[in-house]
């Protein structure tokens, strides 16, 4: 176990390698209960949300979600983000946990100019179970109240799951197809126990911090305190996908524009080492023998099994199969730069 | 895990397996629980000499990379070729599979290590 965000969390379970690869090819669960939620509601919700989130909530059917950045003033992180619009006026966000305070902070800030609206941050109030992999859904649907071959990829439905009322989302954070459930706190460990139980023939695995982060990471899914921060916008990650340009102001937009149109110094590149060596966060990327950059992420990955990693560097280097070095322990090491996603699933 | 009575260990949670003025050296059960799965073993090069407690190498699971200390000092006259293709070894057989081999400068060095009922009650201090 490990201290995590006031948390105690387990790394591991039976093995990272285990883990990682019972999701990638059966069905593993994730107690994710640390995730943040902050609920917006009020009749000017929408236009709360608009302001705070670099997407464009308004393309989000109630029961739909997508992924943003709640942005500065400068186009960079103060945390990514779910969106969930849980009713035409009410809209939930999930949050890293290390961020929630700070993030229901700083979007009260924002928002209290607005009037007819308010945000609360509901995080005790709910736990957060995930189930991912192909097999998800054969576990998860005997137990459920509701077909979830009706909830669509990024979509959420409401029904009872273990028979506990929950929240039914098809997101995840592993790269795999799968649910996230939201339950009161006070069955999730009834919900945990019944998806044990049904994914036994599935041989469904109990996953911990370090499957999840290797799972992501071949994904190219970011990590908050890794990959991004208030120090990196939105477009040197690689997010302007997340970016609602055509929906109006909101916080950092004209600092993203003019990045923009003036083109970024610096992005967010992945990598595969060529020399045999893992790189790993903090690593410096250099070029010609030239510090250049930072590894944000990297590791021996159990499905690729290729060390990986992503890293800043800059826009000379983010061409695909660019070749760059990194100083693993004061020895150079080669590598290379692939496009992402390492894994998408087929 | 029961820890072999003819090695020799120290507080780094290396072991050595000592035969004349040769001795093989590896991680402890112990260690490899702490690692996890490991995924990379680097090894110096033949021939390198190594002082008692300098790091000849590096040993790395998906989670964590810790340095290889020597327990004590010799030349390395032998890294085990097998840990580059199955690194994995190092959990599945931990008192077996050695890193490297190394000549002694003291054949009597390993006196001042551990013996396995003493390391037993280093980890469950």
């Amino acid at each position: 176990m490990v201290p995590y965000a006031g948390w105690d969390m387990p790394v591991e379970y039976s093995g990272i390698t285990n883990e990682h690869l019972a999701v990638r090819t059966r069905a593993g669960v994730f107690d994710v209960s640390h995730m943040g939620e902050i609920e917006i509601a009020g009749k000017n919700a929408l236009a709360a949300v608009q302001l705070i989130s670099s997407n464009d909530a308004s393309l989000l059917q109630t029961g739909q979600a997508q992924y943003a950045a709640l942005t500065t003033p400068d186009g960079t992180f103060v945390d990514d983000m779910l969106v969930y619009r849980m009713a035409p006026s009410h809209f939930m966000l999930v949050v890293n946990a290390a961020n929630t305070a700070k993030d229901f902070a700083w979007i009260s800030e924002q928002i209290k100019t607005i009037g007819d609206v308010a945000a609360i941050d509901s995080s005790s109030r709910y736990a957060l179970i995930a189930v991912q992999g192909p097999a998800a859904r054969e576990i998860l649907q005997p137990l459920a109240t509701i077909d979830l071959s009706d909830i669509g990829y990024y979509h959420f439905g409401h029904g009872e799951v273990a028979a506990a009322r929950a929240t039914i989302s098809r997101t995840g954070y592993t790269g795999e197809d799968g649910y996230e459930i939201f339950v009161p706190p006070n069955v999730a460990d009834r919900l945990w126990q019944a998806i044990l139980d049904s994914g036994r023939s599935a041989d469904v695995l109990p996953c911990g911090l370090g499957a999840r982060d290797t799972l992501r990471l071949e994904a190219a899914m970011r990590l908050y305190g890794n990959d991004i921060d208030e120090t990196t916008t939105v477009l040197e990650a690689g997010l302007g996908w997340t970016i609602g340009w055509n929906k109006g102001d909101f916080i950092g937009r004209s600092r993203l524009l003019e990045q923009k149109e003036r083109g970024s110094a610096r992005k967010l590149v992945g990598f595969e080492m060529i020399d045999r060596a893992i790189a790993r966060q903090g690593y410096p990327v250099l070029s010609g023998g030239h510090p250049v950059g930072t590894v944000t992420s990297g590791t021996q990955t159990p499905f690729l099994k290729k060390a990986i990693g992503m890293a800043y560097v800059p826009s000379a280097l983010h061409a695909a199969d660019t070749e760059i070095e990194i100083d693993v322990r004061g020895r150079v090491a080669k590598a290379r730069v692939v496009k992402l996603p390492f894994y998408s699933r087929s | 895990m029961a820890y072999p009575a003819d090695l020799k260990y120290t507080k780094d949670h290396e072991w050595m397996r000592v035969s004349g003025n040769e001795a093989e050296v590896g991680i402890t059960d112990y260690a490899q629980e702490q690692l996890g799965d490991v995924v990379f073993v680097e090894l110096p090069d033949v021939g390198r000499r190594v002082n008692a407690g300098e790091s000849f190498g590096s040993i790395e699971s998906v989670k964590a990379v810790s340095e290889l200390f020597a327990p004590v000092s010799g030349e390395i006259i032998e890294v085990n070729p097998y840990l580059k293709d199955h690194p994995e070894a190092v959990n599945s057989k931990p008192h077996e599979t050695w890193m490297v081999k190394l000549r002694l400068s003291d054949s009597n060095a390993s006196g001042s290590l551990l013996d396995s009922a003493a390391y037993e009650r280093l980890i469950s201090a």
